[in-house]
Formats: structure tokens, C-alpha cells, sequence
């Protein structure tokens, strides 16, 4: 398993408020590394810094070998860097489809294409279709994405990472605000996207993330305190009062 | 389609013009059609950057100024050629869209406007000091640009300008659809998702910006020699005001709002400024009631009759 992503002594402070400190996480082929930790612990921050919308203040970031600490968010996503958003990101005046579509077209060519219609565009439309089937929305595909249940706003932040052909996929907290009846099926769906893509996965729920995920690291204050398989980290006694709780 | 159709209409109405006006008004009704026309190429490309872009340009006024004036030092220096003339024009348009694009769309919002407003003023100033070309006074061109005998035509001019139009919507009708279009929707709505999902945002914005200024350049230069007078007057803060009326009044991102918009702004200016110096304490009111009671402006208030 070689490593595709890695991060070396990074950091980060807001004022007096470290969001990040000193953190080196790899993320190899093949596996699901899932990063947890309580709230304001720096989950978002790191994977802001990973995507490129928060500078590190130190430490660098490397991904497929190269070097992408003052890469733009748009060099990350088309060296093969796709993420999803905690708060649904996606484009609510677009449909469902065409969202998808949107993630697909960035796969497809230059998008400096001025005269020919988009919506008839076979490559786009066939990987964005492909995408959908996978995640299973194809039913509302002319639904605009402001009118989509936050349950279908979720998986279509799925749809679109995987339009994007991505090499690995940064998934903030793709369970937020998700009940329990559709978190089984989202947790198939994370097992599933597992067989293809390196996952780094930032998930409060507990089931999924011990389910999905192959090693786990815990964050407490922007420090790593704890990285070891799920067995090793729920024996942990550090990560256990830090996070999850004594009485488990 | 549906959304289409009222600027098809128009069109047709357009193309009849000069022959309606053998039986009424004569040249002064087809000069006022040509104005309005220009206008509304002009806020076509204001639309590109409010309607699709999200961008609300305050100094969109300034490639009409570099257009006019373009035509007209061209002209006053003895080069009437019409390509030569419009060359000049997109090149210039290009440059100055170029130089303060890459500034200006690294701001937002207030920002935005102000530093586009900032930018059009400073070319107003430029053109009022061309004391070799008018200055304050503005500059009165003796002949039109030669368009290898067009403008000699009876109307050459005016169907000139309504190919122009007509091209230019269909291009403006065309890029809105296509991969370009869809990702400056896109990121109107939601820039920092386009960033991550692989769009250099800002570069696609600025290409989009040079696009509107070389299409309002043009429209400046058509003025010229509609007007045959160039004056400062065509790049001020007003003017390019003006613009985001008719975008507003028309509808904006719609696909017929600025030609409705256009066409109802060169009428009802007309018209009101026949019946009071003060039109615009007419014009005002109606404006407010149009934007609260139409949302989608005029082109909005066809549609939902089709609809």
C-alpha cells in the first residue's frame, strides 16, 4: 500500500486558537482512514487545509507524490482530489442532474467551450449518469437540488465527488444531520465507494465509522492523540475519555 | 424557447422598422430605433456579467467610451475604414477589460461595483481632457466610418446595427448554454464549490468580462456613427447607470430582457421627456414599480402571459 496523501508537521492558529497542530496523517491506497474527534476539534479545518481553502500556517501537504501546500483548490480537485462539504455545498438554482453534470464536465475537456449546448454534451451527460447510478438518485434528476430532502442533498455531494473521477476522496462528515433509518443505507454506500476510491473519512457517527473504517486517528484540540485500527483505538484509554466517552 | 420569444418578436418588429417608418416618422423614429438598439447590444453584455456572472459592473459605460472615441479620433485623423476602425475598438476593449478585470474581480460585491465605477470615471476624465478631440465639449464627426459602400444604402446603417444585434444575441443566447455558460451559472450561486470541484473561477470571469467590454466597445463604436458626435458624456457614471436600468427594467439573466429592456428604456424616455424636462421623476417611480411588481422585468410579465 503506498501512500497517496500525506501531510507532514502540519499547522494552523487563528490568533491564540490552534486548529491544527502538528499534524502528519497519510492516507494509503485501498484503505478508509477515518479521522474523528469532538466538536471544535479541528476536523473541518485540516480537510479545508487539504482542499486548499485554508493556507497551514506551517508543514506541507503532499498528494500522489507531489507537493500541493500552495496549490489552488481548483489544481488539488483536478490532480484527483475531491471532497464533500459538512454543510451541503452544491448548487440549489441547478438540478440534480445538472449539479452532477457540473462535477463531470471539470472531467471532461476544457470548459472554455462557448457555442455548444451543455445539457447534449454525450461525455458529460454519460459520466454524470454513471455517477448517479452508483449513489441510486437517478429517480428526481430534474429536481432542482434547493428542493432535494437532506438525505438526497447528502448523496448527491456523493454523486459529485464521484463524477469527478477522483484518485482519493475527502468526505467531511458525510452522515450530518442524517437519521437513523438512512444512515444504514449510507453506510453501505461509504463501503461501497471504499472497493474504489481511498477514503479519508470525518464522521461523528461511531457505527459507520467503525464499520467503514481500516485505521482511525483521533483529533483533540488540532493534536492527533490516538491512530491504530478501530480495535486498537477502542481499547485506547487517552482516546476513550477524550471522545468517546468511559461508559463504552 | 418561450423565454425567446418575445426578443423574436422584437426582432421582427425591429427588421420592419424603416418601412413603418415611411408612414410615420420618418428618420427620427428609425435614428430613436437605432439608439435603442445600440442600447440594448450594449446591455446584452451587461447581462453577461449581472444575469449569468453575478457581477454588477458600475463603469460598463467606459467601453462604450472607448468605442466612441476609437470611431471617432479614427475618423476625425482620416481612418474611416469600418473593420480598421472596429479592430482598433476590440483590441483597445480587450486591453483595458484585461488590465481592470484582473483587478476588479478579485473584489466582491460593494467592492465590485465601486472599483468598476472608480475604473469608468477615471476613462471619463481621460476623454474630457482629449482637449484635441473636444473635450468637455465632445467631438462632431463629419462623415461615417466607410463600411464599403453599407452606409450609403438607404438604412444601411440601421440594418447594420440590427445584424449586429441580432448576431450578438444569438452568440450572448448561445454561450449561456453552452460548458462556459453553465460553469459562470455555477459559480454565481456557489463560487467556492467551483473552486473545489476543479474551476479556476477567476479565470473564467475574466474571459467573460473581456467578452462583455469587447461587445460594449462595438456598441460604442456603432454610436459614434449613428450620433456622428463622440462626447465624455458616453462613459460617465450615469451612463453606465443607465445600462443596469435597462438590464434591471428588461430582466435580469433573461434571455429577452435586455432588448425589452432597451427598447421600453429608449421609448419611454423619449416619450416622458417630451412631456417634462423632469422625466425622470416619471421614470423613477416606474422603475420602483416595475422591479417590486415584475420581478423578472419585462421579459418576466411576457412570459407569464404565455405561460
Amino acid at each position: 500500500m503506498s501512500v497517496l496523501l500525506a501531510t507532514h508537521g502540519l499547522c494552523k492558529s487563528f490568533g491564540a486558537l490552534t486548529v491544527t497542530d502538528d499534524v502528519s496523517l497519510e492516507l494509503r491506497t485501498g484503505e478508509c482512514h477515518a479521522l474523528i474527534g469532538p466538536n471544535g476539534a479541528g476536523k473541518t479545518s485540516f480537510v479545508n487545509q487539504l482542499s486548499g481553502l485554508l493556507a497551514p500556517d506551517s508543514g506541507r501537504i503532499e498528494f500522489l507524490g507531489q507537493d500541493i501546500t500552495n496549490s489552488s483548490p481548483a489544481a488539488r480537485a483536478n490532480a484527483g482530489l475531491a471532497r464533500t462539504f459538512q454543510i451541503t455545498s452544491i448548487i440549489p438554482t441547478m438540478t440534480l442532474f445538472e449539479n452532477v453534470a457540473l462535477a463531470a464536465q471539470a472531467r471532461c475537456g476544457s470548459s472554455y467551450r462557448f457555442f455548444r449546448p451543455v445539457h447534449k454534451d454525450r461525455q458529460i451527460n454519460a459520466l454524470a449518469g454513471e455517477a448517479l447510478e452508483r449513489i441510486a438518485l437517478t429517480s428526481r434528476n430534474d429536481k432542482l437540488a434547493r428542493t432535494l430532502s437532506h438525505g438526497e442533498k447528502r448523496a448527491l455531494e456523493l454523486a459529485m465527488a464521484i463524477a469527478q473521477k477522483p484518485r482519493a476522496l475527502l468526505l467531511d462528515e458525510p452522515m450530518a444531520g442524517i437519521g437513523s433509518d438512512e444512515s444504514g443505507q449510507l453506510t453501505d454506500t461509504l463501503l461501497m465507494l471504499k472497493q474504489d476510491y481511498p477514503l479519508l473519512l470525518i464522521e461523528h457517527d461511531m457505527d459507520a465509522v467503525f464499520k467503514v473504517a481500516d485505521r482511525v486517528s483521533v483529533l483533540v484540540y488540532g493534536r492527533i492523540i490516538a491512530s491504530g485500527t478501530p480495535d486498537e483505538i477502542r481499547a485506547n484509554r487517552e482516546a476513550r475519555t477524550a471522545y468517546l466517552g468511559d461508559e463504552t | 424557447m418561450r423565454a425567446a420569444a418575445p426578443a423574436l418578436v422584437a426582432f421582427m418588429f425591429l427588421a420592419a422598422m424603416p418601412l413603418l417608418a415611411e408612414f410615420w416618422g420618418g428618420s427620427y423614429v428609425t435614428g430613436l430605433i437605432m439608439r435603442a438598439m445600440i442600447l440594448a447590444i450594449a446591455a446584452l453584455s451587461l447581462d453577461l456579467l449581472i444575469g449569468t456572472c453575478g457581477l454588477v459592473s458600475f463603469g460598463h459605460a467606459a467601453f462604450l467610451g472607448i468605442g466612441a472615441y476609437t470611431a471617432g479620433i479614427a475618423i476625425t485623423e482620416g481612418t474611416t475604414d469600418l473593420a480598421t476602425i472596429l479592430g482598433i475598438t476590440i483590441g483597445i476593449s480587450v486591453l483595458f477589460a484585461l488590465v481592470t478585470g484582473a483587478i476588479s474581480l478579485r473584489t466582491h460585491g460593494v467592492t465590485f461595483i465601486m472599483i468598476t465605477l472608480a475604473f469608468g470615471q477615471m476613462l471619463f476624465f481621460t476623454f474630457s481632457a482629449l482637449s484635441e478631440y473636444g473635450g468637455d465639449d465632445g467631438l462632431t464627426l463629419w462623415e461615417r466610418a466607410y463600411a464599403y459602400g453599407l452606409f450609403e444604402f438607404e438604412h444601411g446603417l440601421f440594418y447594420t446595427i440590427f445584424g449586429l444585434l441580432v448576431a450578438i444575441w444569438l452568440l450572448l443566447d448561445r454561450l449561456r448554454q453552452s460548458r462556459f455558460g453553465r460553469v459562470l451559472l455555477a459559480a454565481k450561486e456557489n463560487s467556492t464549490r467551483m473552486e473545489t470541484l476543479g474551476y479556476g473561477v477567476f479565470g473564467y470571469r475574466l474571459t467573460a468580462y473581456v467578452i462583455a467590454g469587447v461587445i460594449a466597445g462595438i456598441a460604442g463604436a456603432l454610436t459614434a456613427n449613428e450620433a456622428e458626435f463622440v462626447s465624455p458624456a458616453l462613459s460617465a457614471w450615469q451612463r453606465s447607470g443607465d445600462l443596469i436600468i435597462v438590464v434591471v427594467l428588461g430582466g435580469v439573466g433573461r434571455r429577452s430582457g435586455p432588448v425589452l429592456g432597451a427598447l421600453a428604456f429608449v421609448v419611454l424616455e423619449e416619450g416622458l421627456s417630451s412631456l417634462t424636462h423632469d422625466w425622470r421623476l416619471i421614470f423613477g417611480p416606474l422603475l420602483i414599480f416595475i422591479v417590486l411588481f415584475a420581478k423578472g422585468g419585462l421579459a418576466s410579465l411576457f412570459e407569464r402571459r404565455q405561460a
